[in-house]
């Protein structure tokens, strides 16, 4: 029997900085996976942000380029009109997408920018050392919220798939998590038609992937898993929110 | 080509073009909006690429985008829009990408005004973005010089891998005058495959390129930023440009003005040459780099008792003047903002006051 199971060339052979039990390093994996399925190494940009994943550019093997907090959706914007061939990803965290960067996202999505992000929403600033963010929960406890989230005084959670999918231009919008196994399938396909709707010159994709962060939640990798299951996935409904027509 | 009458702000959109240009992300803003509005029906004529960004600062970082992926790329803007790109701009120097801004500039500081200015000078010259960035900044006078220096500009970005500016007051962008495009500056886009996410596939090869201005290790990003030095070091030394006017004569003072406000300084000083007084100026055609030679040397002139920097804002480029005399003789400054333009007759009595 064959190998069965291998690095996909779309991953360098660097170790990652990922904390013990984050999910970045699965979500890096299906993305390369998908990319190596498509063909498409050789004409694919990634565009990494700034959080944790800002080093993602050492890891994919493809060209890429480093954005400025929050800016990662300008920048492809910018590449994809100049370059329409080229397959054009931002890879993007919470505060990055749905806080600083909140501007750039509604409008790329709104223009239908053909290219995809995958937006890891894991409730908190993880590279800043835990500090709250727009898409952190109720009573939360963060660097910043230290007696939890108070809705009263900063509002709900935002839900950006659900407010990406209110927009009027056609789009893929999607929420995932790989949290186990039977989930890791899902978001698989998700990100993979989100690339190929890119690859036919469709629309806008975005896959929102409910992601963990046990260092600033403060939980061993088991624990997070547990919390982001039964508070993150009550509140972030995983599914489909808006499929082109 | 014959002249055409051009409106400033039309006439720099199509420079670009004919620089081969065909890239364009701006936001509207007094006074230069028109660059938009001529471009939106120009560049499909052209096979290029027209979009409005949501802010200036999704539009700067458009640019880094494009420019990233190896496209030749410009925006227009004027003041608070510029503010608002100053990050994208260091980004851009950081990353070492070409990228070509104009600046029409408006009256500030805050939402200001929006009659001519030279308010961004500082701006421009010394504080364009955070970290040890810096721009080539030229300055047009005419609509011509406008013309010529956005064409000039897209292969200087190129050659530096870095921002470069055409800074412009808004009588620049809004004044019709007769242009003529000149053939002789039209530039070849360079090769980019060294290092642009142009993709592996464009430039046949396995070899990944990384665009990014983040260098973890103090060591790398010392390096880093040594190689912006040196570039900027080497923009001193052969990219300064500047006009010498009437230092021929035995002037009694020296007159130094860019822009708009050097054609009012040139007025007056060919009026108190008819009257027998002789003023001589310089003229910075670039504003960084500096002409700080020229400036030292006609400072040297004998006869020279005072220099006076003329400016459409309230004294900046007037220290760069300082630095470039050293002390040997009284340096000081002279100008309005806000939209008001000094007169020659209002200049004549200032430089007669002073070099009494
Ligand atoms: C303009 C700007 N503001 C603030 C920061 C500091 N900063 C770096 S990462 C980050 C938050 C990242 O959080 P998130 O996007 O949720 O990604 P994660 O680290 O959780 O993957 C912040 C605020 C910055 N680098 N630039
Ligand atoms: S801090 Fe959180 S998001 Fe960042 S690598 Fe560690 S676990 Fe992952």
């Amino acid at each position: 029997m064959g190998k069965t199971f291998k690095r996909p060339e779309a991953l360098t052979e660097t170790d990652t900085h990922y904390c013990p039990g984050c999910t970045h390093g699965i979500i890096h994996r299906l993305v390369a996976e998908t990319i190596d399925e498509l063909g498409i190494l050789g004409k694919t940009v990634g565009i990494a942000p700034v959080g944790c994943a800002v080093l993602a550019y050492n890891y994919f093997n493809c060209d890429f380029q480093e954005a400025a907090h929050g800016r990662a959706p300008a920048m492809a914007t910018g590449i994809k009109r100049v370059r329409p061939d080229l397959m054009v990803f931002t890879y993007q965290g919470d505060g990055d997408l749905a806080s600083i960067g909140m501007g750039e996202i509604i409008h790329a999505a709104n223009r239908g920018e053909k290219f995809t992000t995958i937006f890891v929403n894991n409730a908190i600033y993880g590279m800043t050392g835990g500090q709250m963010a727009p898409t952190t929960m109720p009573d939360q406890r963060t660097t910043t919220s230290p007696f939890g989230r108070n809705v009263e005084d900063v509002g709900m959670p935002i839900k950006v798939a659900e407010l990406l999918a209110a927009l009027q231009t056609p789009a893929y919008i999607t929420r995932q998590t790989v949290i186990k196994p039977k989930y890791i399938n899902k978001a698989k396909k998700a990100i993979k038609q989100a690339f190929t709707y890119q690859l036919e010159k469709k629309c806008f994709s975005l896959v929102e992937v409910v992601s963990t962060c046990p260092t600033n939640w403060g939980m061993t990798p088991l624990d997070a898993i547990e919390w982001t299951e039964k508070t993150l996935l009550e509140y972030y409904k995983l599914g489909d929110y808006k499929i082109p027509a | 080509m014959p002249k055409v009458l051009m409106k400033g702000n039309e006439a720099i959109g199509e420079a670009a073009i004919r620089a081969g240009c065909l890239n364009y992300f701006a936001y509207p803003i007094t006074p230069q909006s028109e660059v938009a509005e001529y471009l939106v029906r120009r560049m499909p004529e052209v096979g290029g690429v027209f979009l409005q960004g949501e802010s200036e600062v999704a539009v700067g970082y458009m640019l880094f985008g494009a420019a990233g992926a190896g496209a030749r790329v410009f925006t227009t803007s004027s003041s608070p829009g510029i503010s608002l790109m100053s990050e994208a701009i260091s980004y851009i120097a950081g990353a070492q990408c070409p990228a070509v801004f104009v600046n029409i500039v408006r009256g500030g500081p805050g939402l200001g005004g929006i009659l001519p200015s030279q308010g961004d000078y500082f701006q421009a010259t010394k504080g364009i973005g955070h970290g040890d960035c810096r721009m080539l900044v030229m300055a047009p006078a005419s609509v011509q010089e406008a013309v010529e220096m956005v064409m000039k500009a897209f292969p200087l970005a190129e050659k530096y891998r870095n921002p470069v500016m055409v800074l412009g007051d808004g009588l620049i962008g809004q004044m019709m005058e007769p242009v003529e495009f000149p053939d002789h500056l039209k530039s070849e886009p360079t090769n980019k495959d060294a290092w642009s996410t142009n993709g592996m596939d464009h430039r046949n090869s396995k070899k990944r390129n990384i665009v990014k201005s983040l260098f973890l290790d103090p060591a790398l990003l010392n390096d880093n930023n040594l190689q912006l030095k040196a570039k900027y070091d080497q923009m001193r030394s052969d990219e300064v440009m500047f006009e010498a006017y009437n230092t021929d004569s035995e002037y009694k003072g020296l007159v130094v003005s860019f822009g708009t406000m050097s054609r009012v300084c040139r007025t007056a000083i060919d009026l108190m040459k008819a009257d027998g007084i002789e003023i001589a100026m310089i003229r910075p055609k670039t504003l960084f780099p500096f002409p700080e030679k020229a400036v030292a040397d006609a400072s040297k002139k004998p006869t020279c008792t005072h220099i006076i920097s003329v400016e459409m804002n309230m004294g900046q480029m007037v220290e760069d003047v300082d630095l470039s005399v050293k002390g040997h003789l009284p340096v000081s400054w002279y100008g309005k903002c806000g939209g008001e333009i000094p007169t020659p007759e209002e200049i004549i009595d200032v430089v007669k006051s002073r070099i009494a």
